[in-house]
Order: C-alpha cells, then sequence, then structure tokens
C-alpha cells in the first residue's frame, strides 16, 4: 500500500481525534457533558488494551496458547472490588485533591517529597518502555502495510514523526488547564471514541478469518488441532505453568489499578463514583468482547503463514493484507494506532502532571532561591514544565524503542511495566486499609521493590541489546552467584516475570509492614492515616479533619492562591468558602484551620500536596501538634458528625411527631367545630317552638278578657308547639345515642311487611285527613331480616310523615312498595310533590344540613329525622338515598340485606 | 280608636304561623295597621306596596332572609324614617352586629317579652 497515502491516513485519522477533542471540549462549556454517562467512563477504561492487547494478544497466543488470557482475568478478577478499592481511591482524590499517585502515596504518607519524588521516577522508568512498545507496534504495522519490512529508515524516520504528532496533542488537550484536578473532557471523549474504533475492528478482523479465510470456528480449530503445537498451546499450566499464571493474574490485577494512565481514567476522570457500578461489569465485557477472536486469529496466522516467516504480533494485519482486502487492513491498522496512540495519550498526560508536580514543584518552591526568583511566574512555569515533560515523556520513549524495545516482543516489554507499577501495590492498598502504615515502610518497600525491580527485568534486558556483559545473566556480577538477576538467591525454577515478581513483592510487602511497625509516624502522617482510612467518615466535613493549629491571616492565604489560581479564580474559590461557612471573618483578618486546609487542598490540584504543603507553611506560622492531639481533635470531629446525624435524626422524628399533632388537633378542632354548630343549631331549633309558646302565654296572660275563640286558638298552639319541642329533644337525644355508640339495636328476626303495615296503620288517620291516596304495594313473602322492628318502623314512619307533609296539597298520593332484589329487600316512599333540588339530595341525610352561616331556612321540619333514618339504615348494614327530579316528586329508598353478616351491635 | 288613616302601619315578617300569630294579634291589639308576610319576597312587596312605619322583621327565611329585607327597606325612598325591629332567633354577636350594619334600629333575640316589643315599637314610632 502506499506509504504516502497510510501516512496522510494517520494523521487525517489524529485530526479527527483533535476535532472530536475540541467538539467534546465546547459541548462542555456549553453544559451539555459528554462524558457524565457511565458508558463514556467504561470506554475510557479500556485505555487498558493497547496495541499489546491488539496485536501482542495473537503474538503471545500464537506462541504461549491460553497464557495471553492472564492479562484479562486478572481486571476481570479486579472489577468486582473496584466498589471496595477503587471507589474509596476516587474518594479520596476528590476529598483531597490528588491528581496522580505519586501524590496520592506521598498525600497518604505526610505529604513527604521523597516518596512523591521516588514514585514518579519509578513510574516515569516503569511507563517509558510500555510507551516506547505502543511506537514499536505503529511503526511496525506501518512498515508491513506499506511492504517496507526490513527496510531501515534513516532519523528521522516516520515513527518518530508520529511521536512527535502524538507529544502535540497531548499537549494541546492535557495542558489546557493549570489545575490537574480539573478533567480533560476532550482527551476522555477521544480515548472513548477509540477504544470503541479499535474493538470493532478487531472483531471485524476476527470474524473475516473466521468466516472470511475459513469456514467458521469448526474449521478453523479443526485444521489448527494439526498444529504440531496445538495440544500444548491448548493447555494450562504445564511445568513451571501454574505459578507464572498466578503471578500472571495477580499482575494484571494490580496493574488495572495501579497504572498511570488507569489512574488517570478511572480515578481522576472520574466524574461520579456511581459510574462505577456500570463500568464493573461493562469493562470485563469489553475485555471478553476483543479477546474472543484472538485464538482464531492466531491459529489463523499460524495455518496461513507457517511458523516464522511473519511476526505473530502482526498476523491481525498480516491476514486481510495476504487476502487481499487492502480497505480492511487499512482499517486494522487504524485501529491498532487508535489503541496505541489512546496509550500514548493518558499515560503522558499522567506521567506528565507526576513529573511537574513530585519532581519539578517540590524543588522549585522547597530551595529558597529558586522559590524567590521564580516566585511570581510559578504558575508559568508550571504550563510549561507540563508541556515539556510531555515531549520529553515521548522522546525518552522513541530513544528507548529504538535502543532496546526493537528487539522485544511487545509482551516482554509490557511486563515489564506492569511489574513496575506493582511495587506501589503493598504503600497503596496497606494506605487504605492500614492506620499504622508509615511513612518509613512504604519508602522502604518501594526503594527496595523497584530497585529488585530494575535488577532482575531490566538489567537482563540490557544485557540483551549488548548494554552490557552477558556475563551477569550467566555467572552473576562480580561472578557473584546467587546474585544471578534470574536466580536471585539461588531461586530457581520460575519464569522470570514470576521470579522478578516473587522477590519484589516479598520483600517490598515485608519491608512495608516491618519498618512500620518499628518505625513512628508524625502528627501530619498520622492525621492522613486517619482520614484516608476513614474517608467515608470524613468527607462531608474534610476542612475540619486536617488538624492544623497555627496563625495565619487572610490577605496571605489569598495572595498564596492567587498567584496559582489567579486573581478570578482564586475569589471565586474563597467565596465559594464563604458560602460554606458563612462566620464573620475576625477583626485581625486570621485564618482559621479550616480555610487554611481549604487553601492548600486548592493548591494541592494545581501543584501536588507536597509542593502545596509548603507553600501553604511558608506563609503561615504553624505549631507542633503531638500525635495524641491529631487522635483527640479527630476523636471530637467524628463524635461530631455521629452526634450531628444523630441530631438531624432526632429533628426529623421531631418534625413527624409535631407534623401529627397538628393533624390530630386539627381533627380535634374540627370535631368541636361540629360540635358548637350542632348545639347552637339545636338551640336555635328550640328558641322558635319556646317563643311561640312565650308570645301566647304572655298574651294569654295580660288579656283575660279576649274571645274564648282566640283563648282556644292560643292554647291548642301552645299545646302543639310544646309537642314540637319535646319531638325534638328526644330526636336530639336519640341522634346523640346513635353517634355515641351507646345506641342498642335489640336484634330479632324481622318481617318487612309487618314494619310497613305497623307505620301506615300509625299515619292512616293523618292521611285520610289531608284527603290523600295511599297505595302499599308489598311483595309476598319477603324473606325475614335481623333487625330491630321498632327502629325500622321510625325510619318508615319518618319516611311516610315526610312524603305527606310534602306531596301535592291538592291531590297528594303516596306509594309505599317493597321487594327483594339482589340479596337485600328494598323499599321506596314515592310522593308526587315538590321534589328535591339536585345538590340538596345528599344533605338532606345531614343533621341540620344547613349550616349555621346560612341564613336561608330550609322548607321544614326538625332537621333531624332523614339524620337519624340514615343512622338506624346503617346500623344495619344497609343504605338509604333520594332520588328526585324537581317538580316531579320524590323517590326514597333504602335496602336492607338479608343476611346481615354481623350482629350490628354498635353504629 | 283612631282612624285608618292614622294608625301607624306596622308590617310583621317571620315564616312560624306559630309566632306570626301572636304578633300579629299584638299590634292589632295595640292599635296599629297589621300587614302580615311570611317570606322575605312577601315582606319586600308589602314594603313597597304599603309603606310601614315600622317594621318587625325575622332573619331566617326560605327565600329572601330578614338581612336583605332591610337592606331593601333602607334603599327605599319611601321608607324613609320608618323603624325596622329584628326579632330573631339568631342570637350571636356576630348577628346582632350585622343587624345594625345593615341598618336595624333594635335587635330583640327570641324567645322575646311581648311587652318589652310593644313597649320598643311606641318608643321608636314616638322618635
Amino acid at each position: 500500500m502506499n506509504y504516502w497515502l497510510v501516512i496522510g491516513v494517520s494523521f487525517l485519522y489524529l485530526a479527527l481525534l483533535f476535532g472530536l477533542a475540541s467538539w467534546a471540549e465546547r459541548r462542555s462549556a456549553s453544559g451539555k457533558s459528554l462524558v457524565s454517562n457511565p458508558y463514556i467512563y467504561a470506554l475510557s477504561m479500556a485505555v487498558y488494551c493497547t496495541a499489546w492487547t491488539y496485536y501482542g494478544s495473537v503474538g503471545r497466543a500464537a506462541s504461549g496458547g491460553l497464557e495471553y488470557l492472564a492479562i484479562y482475568i486478572g481486571p476481570t478478577l479486579m472489577a468486582p472490588l473496584w466498589w471496595v478499592v477503587l471507589r474509596k481511591i476516587i474518594r479520596i482524590c476528590k476529598v483531597q485533591r490528588i491528581t496522580t499517585m505519586a501524590d496520592f502515596i506521598s498525600s497518604r504518607y505526610g505529604k513527604n517529597i521523597t516518596l512523591g519524588s521516588i514514585v514518579t521516577l519509578v513510574c516515569v522508568l516503569g511507563i517509558i518502555p510500555y510507551i516506547s512498545i505502543q511506537l514499536k507496534a505503529i511503526a511496525s504495522s506501518l512498515s508491513i502495510l506499506t511492504g517496507r519490512v526490513g527496510e531501515v529508515e534513516a532519523f528521522p524516520d516516520t515513527s518518530f514523526f508520529i511521536a512527535i504528532g502524538l507529544a502535540l496533542f497531548t499537549i494541546v488537550y492535557g495542558t489546557r488547564h493549570v489545575e490537574a484536578t480539573e478533567r480533560h473532557e476532550g482527551m476522555v471523549t477521544a480515548i472513548a471514541f477509540e477504544s470503541v474504533l479499535k474493538l470493532v475492528v478487531f472483531v471485524a478482523a476476527g470474524v473475516f478469518v473466521t468466516y472470511g479465510v475459513f469456514n467458521g470456528f469448526g474449521d478453523l480449530m479443526q485444521q489448527a488441532a494439526q498444529l504440531p503445537n496445538f495440544e500444548e498451546l491448548m493447555t494450562f499450566g504445564g511445568e513451571s505453568g501454574y505459578a507464572q499464571w498466578f503471578w500472571m493474574v495477580l499482575l494484571s490485577m494490580l496493574a488495572i489499578l495501579l497504572l498511570p494512565r488507569q489512574f488517570q481514567v478511572a480515578v481522576v476522570e472520574n466524574v461520579n463514583e456511581q459510574h462505577l457500578n456500570r463500568a464493573m461489569w461493562l469493562f470485563p465485557l469489553y475485555l471478553f468482547a476483543i479477546n474472543v477472536f484472538v485464538l482464531p486469529i492466531a491459529f489463523g496466522g499460524d495455518l496461513l503463514f507457517g511458523a516464522g516467516t511473519v511476526d505473530a504480533d502482526m498476523f491481525v494485519l498480516a491476514i486481510p493484507l495476504l487476502e487481499g482486502q487492502s480497505i480492511l487492513a487499512l482499517l486494522v491498522y487504524l485501529g491498532g494506532f487508535s489503541a496505541a496512540t489512546s496509550m500514548v495519550i493518558v499515560s503522558t498526560i499522567a506521567l506528565s502532571v507526576m513529573m511537574s508536580n513530585n519532581l519539578i514543584m517540590p524543588l522549585l518552591v522547597s530551595v529558597p532561591a529558586l522559590k524567590n526568583r521564580y516566585n511570581d511566574k510559578l504558575t508559568t512555569i508550571l504550563v510549561y514544565s507540563r508541556r515539556l515533560c510531555i515531549l520529553l515523556v515521548v522522546l525518552m520513549a522513541y530513544l528507548y524503542y529504538k535502543g532496546v524495545a526493537e528487539y522485544y516482543s511487545l509482551l516482554e516489554v509490557g511486563l515489564v511495566s506492569f511489574a513496575a507499577v506493582a511495587q506501589f501495590a503493598p504503600a497503596i492498598i496497606g494506605g487504605i486499609f492500614w492506620k499504622e502504615g508509615t511513612k518509613n515502610g512504604a519508602l522502604a518497600g518501594i526503594v527496595v521493590g523497584s530497585v529488585l525491580w530494575f535488577y532482575t527485568l531490566v538489567v537482563p534486558s540490557m544485557v540483551g541489546v549488548n548494554m552490557l556483559p552477558i556475563s551477569i545473566l550467566n555467572e552473576g556480577p562480580w561472578g557473584v552467584g546467587w546474585l544471578k538477576p534470574f536466580e536471585l538467591f539461588g531461586l530457581q525454577g520460575l519464569d522470570y516475570i514470576s521470579h522478578a515478581m516473587f522477590w519484589t513483592m516479598f520483600l517490598n510487602t515485608g519491608l512495608y509492614i516491618g519498618v512500620s511497625l518499628l518505625s513512628r509516624q508524625t502528627s501530619q502522617e498520622r492525621n492522613q492515616a486517619e482520614v484516608f482510612v476513614d474517608i467515608f467518615k470524613y468527607s462531608t466535613v474534610l476542612e475540619s479533619s486536617i488538624v492544623w493549629k497555627g496563625t495565619a491571616y487572610i490577605p496571605d492565604i489569598r495572595s498564596l492562591l492567587v498567584n496559582f489560581l489567579g486573581e478570578k479564580r482564586a475569589e471565586a474559590a474563597l467565596r465559594a468558602y464563604h458560602r460554606k461557612y458563612p462566620e464573620p471573618v475576625n477583626e485581625e483578618g486570621r485564618a482559621d484551620a479550616k480555610l487554611v486546609n481549604y487553601a492548600e487542598k486548592l493548591l494541592s490540584g494545581v501543584i501536588g500536596s507536597s509542593s502545596a504543603r509548603i507553600m501553604v507553611s511558608s506563609v503561615v506560622k504553624e505549631e507542633e501538634i503531638s500525635i495524641e492531639e491529631v487522635l483527640n481533635i479527630l476523636k471530637e470531629s467524628q463524635q461530631l458528625i455521629s452526634i450531628n446525624n444523630e441530631l438531624r435524626r432526632k429533628s426529623m422524628e421531631l418534625r413527624k411527631a409535631t407534623e401529627q399533632l397538628r393533624s390530630a388537633n386539627d381533627r380535634l378542632k374540627q370535631l368541636d367545630e361540629l360540635k358548637d354548630e350542632f348545639l347552637s343549631t339545636v338551640t336555635h331549633e328550640l328558641r322558635t317552638p319556646l317563643t311561640s309558646i312565650r308570645a301566647l302565654s304572655e298574651i294569654l296572660y295580660d288579656n283575660p278578657e279576649m274571645d274564648r275563640e282566640d283563648q282556644e286558638h292560643f292554647l291548642h298552639t301552645i299545646v302543639k308547639e310544646s309537642e314540637r319541642l319535646t319531638r325534638l329533644i328526644s330526636q336530639v337525644l336519640d341522634l346523640e345515642r346513635f353517634e355515641s355508640g351507646k345506641q342498642k339495636l335489640s336484634l330479632a328476626p324481622v318481617q318487612m311487611q309487618e314494619v310497613i303495615q305497623e307505620s301506615v296503620e300509625a299515619l292512616e288517620q293523618l292521611v285520610q285527613e289531608k284527603g290523600i291516596e295511599l297505595v302499599v304495594d308489598v311483595q309476598q313473602n319477603l324473606p325475614e331480616i335481623s333487625g330491630d322492628k321498632d327502629r325500622l318502623i321510625q325510619v318508615m314512619v319518618n319516611l311516610i310523615s315526610n312524603a305527606i307533609k310534602f306531596c301535592n296539597p291538592a291531590q297528594g298520593k303516596i306509594i309505599v312498595s317493597s321487594y327483594y332484589i339482589d340479596g337485600d329487600i328494598k323499599v321506596n316512599v314515592v310522593d308526587n310533590g315538590r321534589g328535591i333540588e339536585p345538590e340538596f339530595q345528599k344533605q338532606i341525610f345531614d343533621k341540620f344540613y344547613q349550616a349555621e352561616n346560612q341564613t336561608i331556612r330550609k322548607p321544614e321540619g326538625s332537621g333531624l329525622g332523614l339524620a337519624i333514618c340514615k343512622k338506624i339504615i346503617e346500623s344495619h348494614q344497609g343504605r338509604v338515598w333520594v332520588e328526585s327530579e324537581p317538580g316531579r316528586g320524590a323517590k326514597f329508598s333504602f335496602v336492607l340485606p338479608v343476611k346481615v353478616k354481623a350482629p350490628a351491635a354498635k353504629v | 280608636m283612631k282612624s285608618n288613616k292614622e294608625k301607624l302601619k306596622v308590617l310583621v315578617v317571620d315564616d312560624e304561623p306559630s309566632i306570626l300569630m301572636p304578633l300579629e294579634f299584638l299590634m292589632r291589639k295595640s292599635g296599629y295597621q297589621v300587614f302580615i308576610a311570611r317570606n322575605g319576597t312577601e315582606a319586600i312587596e308589602s314594603v313597597n306596596r304599603e309603606l310601614p312605619q315600622v317594621v318587625v322583621l325575622d332573619i331566617m327565611m326560605p327565600d329572601v332572609d330578614g338581612y336583605e329585607v332591610c337592606r331593601q327597606i333602607r334603599s327605599n325612598e319611601g321608607m324613609h324614617g320608618a323603624k325596622v325591629i329584628f326579632l330573631s332567633a339568631k342570637s350571636k354577636e356576630a348577628d346582632i352586629k350585622k343587624g345594625y350594619e345593615v341598618g336595624a334600629d333594635l335587635y330583640i333575640p327570641k324567645p322575646f317579652s311581648t311587652r318589652f316589643l310593644i313597649e320598643k315599637i311606641k318608643e321608636l314610632s314616638a322618635s
């Protein structure tokens, strides 16, 4: 394929990434962030799959069979543990504004500069080979694609320009903000996109090999079974195999947590802790998907090319080329290119921040001469040093690639990097779960572990490229046999990675624990240990959980912040602080411990925690604090938190109780009002007959000479009004008995027919007097019901009297009917009176349905009769209602169940 | 006995026949010319037709209440100088206050003393 075409496509692809990243940044600036979703987060974590995965897995599978899987089994096993480990690290970093792993370790062990610098150095040393194999992968894929295998390019070769291109991209999107805690949304979006691309293309290539070149999995495996080493490849373990599996799995478990690029995407770029939930299964799924076709491609390559003719690392590219699928080959190349670039970009950003914040800044701020000289330009220096570091890292990787990596496989170099970062595991994992871990312990473990790493893994690789004499490997340095790098202290029988891992991890962990137990923590260390291990307790009150004593002035703190954040951002940060802690500023302008901690935290995000510590302590006067004091204050603040929680809970309970009381009170008040209303209505109703009786009696008394006829008329009215009074009083008492539940029904089998008959007889005379036509129509053999006969008669009399009162005065007609329907006995009383307006049809069953504040009087009646009827019917588990059209009479009905479910003694 | 023309015209309004009856007797006995009304509508008609000098007025009535009747009386030019006495079972302070607000000269709660009522009508019609 044409060389310039491929180069053009590569740079076009980089331009596309540029475009994508800046589009994402613009979206984020306008508040429509792309990265605040768990899928982008999980995809960005797939930066784990580099060119090593893309090309190297196939290479490893071709020579080592299933072994390649160990590197993916480790992370898959680790993913469920993220909830315990990674979430804690994320929280700590968010709260303490930690932006790199070096800063994390330095922070945990008292913001120690030495520790941070050593971690940085080991990271740079460990990761540069890893970056270099990405450059190597790009270069080899390019040469395969363009058919220039074996040609030697003069410097500057193509990979040099690609390295510079990547460095520039990283500089543009990685160092836009000074504050490293600010997320690089453009970069993350680009990385997520690259993860999709490399997966899709790799799977496409796998499908092509399996179904295009061969006839599916079955065919491919059947042919592969003829390969001489097939059985060996498909077998786990082997001679030293199980140990190797164990160490590889452990190594990759640690790598997924500790590689600087993983720390960057998983911790620093994390938007929301909850995204971990999704990533915990999405990420292993991604690993699975990208590994499905590794074996088919590896076997396919073996079958097509024969052993040794083509570098197995490049099978995935070489097969489409062999089959003449140039478009697919170009895409495969781009997939590999994307896998490599994503790793390079993220790793260099992480390393550059580490170098600037843990090497350069501490040097600048702790050497007085340098500090005074550059004090005003620290921010500028910071940004430029980061850019320079990115360039430097990429160039070193390029040199390493040219000098060393060219002679090793992708996997061999990659594992060396894994082993380097594994050296931080004891200090980090111990640091977040074990309060007793000390700075000295961490230092001893990391230093010895790293030195051994260098000796057992890097030194042999230097021998391999003739930088050191081969005798070191065979006879040991200076002929000392037990110092042979591959058989240290006489340990034999392990492959070199397992051997190195055994010794480094054994001594590293042992020293970390041993020295920690023997050494004492400073108060600062102790404070950080408490906060790290118990981060979920402290994260809400961080400003007060860092114990600090001394004298500080707000203007000093302010100018320090302005120096690093700029005027605008410093002001905004201080305003935010005062919003959170709106305590009045004291007169001398003294800053309290909270403000000092807040400022230190802000600075940590920019220049790293140890430099921030130095800067802050340079502008304030600090007092020594003993460990006991630290512990006491922390204990108090913890107690404060739990007391606060307790108080909040109590006040919630109180509020709830108050709410209940209020509603109960409201209900009582309402009942009270109802009672008041009832009383005042009753007295009002009593007044009418009383008024009449009094007036008439007084007239009779004052006028003894009045007509006999008038006298009789008056006396008759007095008697009638007295009866009205009596009736009213007994109804009120009736109703009260029903409402208070004192009214007992004397239940017995009752014939409805009898009830109706007796009621009609009682009213017969009145009906005749008024000339009303009364029709009674009762169904024969009505079933008996259980009821209180006298009460039911009371209801019937009331309904029929109402009908008499309201029926057409000229030609009154009343129909009383009763029949059995649906398990009930139904009774209707129909009149031909003026009817009832719809709005009153419900109200008339309420006692005194007209409210007290009304001044329009209801037609007639005491206002209690129907209310009592309703009570009686309901206490028989029945129902009463009225149907009426104004002007066309009214039909009062009630139903009583034939089988009363339970004796209705009470209402 | 004075002639009809000189007799004081009294309108008695109540929806209860058992109260209307003694009131009518009382007024006639005291020598007034009596008109009766059983509800608000009848009362307003009677006012407009007869222009009584004294109106004895119930408040709770089926159609138009006593307060409204009193307002109408007060806005009727021909009723200038007429006296209105409320005679009501509503005896709350707020009801009484409202009675005076709509223009009553007197508010007597039920049950009432017949002598007191007659005395007051005499006083009011003399003033």
